[in-house]
């Protein structure tokens, strides 16, 4: 892989970080489209808790961190680091069995 | 636009998390064809970014914001089947690590987010570019417009939803068009955002831009 697209993937991913970690901090705390819709049309209230809402990123805060732009900028690291990771290991698996199922075919 | 447990029946949840795994396995199958060496860590930057810039909401009007859901950007960036995953990585790591989306709303969220929103807005995107100029400026407007559309396009598959299986019996024009209302708003935003990424990746790797019309590629690559 050449080094020009080594050079491409580190400035996207600081810029990607830079996003998570501090612009985020100073995003829009109102409710978005769909929550609104639901307020003003009244069926808000049969959203159920997350069943996962007491986990140590709920809410893109990191449990503990008391400043909130602090947590919400550690958890979206946190968010871009899990993210990079899990997308990178699907597409590798997948280009495994693409290359598993052509070798099939070829035979 | 994460839909939270209990908006949408489990029935109807269910029905739309077996269409969301079917289009997703689709997905696969046509991503695993091109998938190269290159593409592989291309992609997961994209799905990376497409998670931070999901964290931050812009005001769109009183008292609601928005955020973009960065389909056709990922669609143009990696192509529509690639684009469909990087959207369902996003969304499965913000259900299960963020609690944003209700874990019985993946499949609503997947399907509302990942497919009728990337792939359609894909195909808005492949409409613009075939009558719109095959150079920078019609790359920029036919993935802006495409973005802008992608919005109210997931939110109305939401409405589809809310039909077949929605709690609180709200009438459903008034949801239809109070969601389309909200989300053309929110569509402005994505639209200028996805124009304004795809614009820089143009100006600095157009070879990385998959969709990108191949004229433009061959003059910015010698140029």
């Amino acid at each position: 892989m050449d080094k020009r697209l080594w050079w491409f993937l580190a400035i996207g991913l600081v810029v990607a970080l830079l996003v998570a970690g501090v612009v985020s901090g100073f995003a829009s705390g109102e409710p978005d489209g769909l929550e609104r819709v639901s307020i003003d049309q009244g069926f808000d209230e049969t959203a159920a808790d997350h069943a996962l809402g007491d986990s140590p990123l709920a809410d893109y805060a990191v449990e503990g961190v008391e400043d909130g732009r602090l947590s919400t900028g550690l958890a979206g690291i946190i968010g871009v680091a899990l993210t990079l990771v899990l997308s990178a290991t699907l597409f590798y698996g997948i280009r495994l069995y693409g290359r598993a199922r052509r070798g099939k075919e070829a035979s | 636009m994460h839909i939270p447990d209990g908006f949408i029946n489990i029935p109807t949840s269910a029905g739309f998390g077996a269409a969301a795994l079917g289009g997703v396995w689709y997905s696969i199958r046509r991503a695993a064809r091109l998938l190269d060496d290159r593409r592989i860590p291309l992609a997961g930057l994209v799905a990376a970014f497409v998670f931070a810039a999901q964290m931050v909401n812009f005001p769109v009007a009183a008292g609601t914001s928005g955020h973009l859901i960065g389909g056709v950007l990922a669609a143009v960036l990696v192509g529509p089947w690639l684009g469909t995953l990087v959207l369902t990585v996003v969304l499965v790591v913000q259900g299960f690590f963020f609690a944003d989306g209700g874990l019985s709303a993946l499949g609503l969220n997947v399907f509302n987010m990942a497919l009728v929103g990337t792939l359609g807005g894909y195909l808005i995107y492949r409409g613009l570019i075939a009558i719109l100029p095959k150079n920078r400026p019609g790359t920029l407007v036919s993935a802006g417009l495409a973005a802008g559309l992608s919005v109210p396009l997931a939110a109305f598959a939401f409405v589809l939803q809310y039909a077949i299986g929605g709690e609180g019996g709200v009438a459903l024009t008034t949801v239809a068009a109070a969601m389309g209302g909200v989300h053309l708003l929110i569509g402005i935003g994505e639209g200028l955002i996805t124009a304004m990424v795809v614009g820089a990746v143009l100006a600095s790797r157009p070879d990385l831009v998959a969709a990108a019309p191949k004229v433009e590629v061959e003059v910015m690559a010698r140029g």
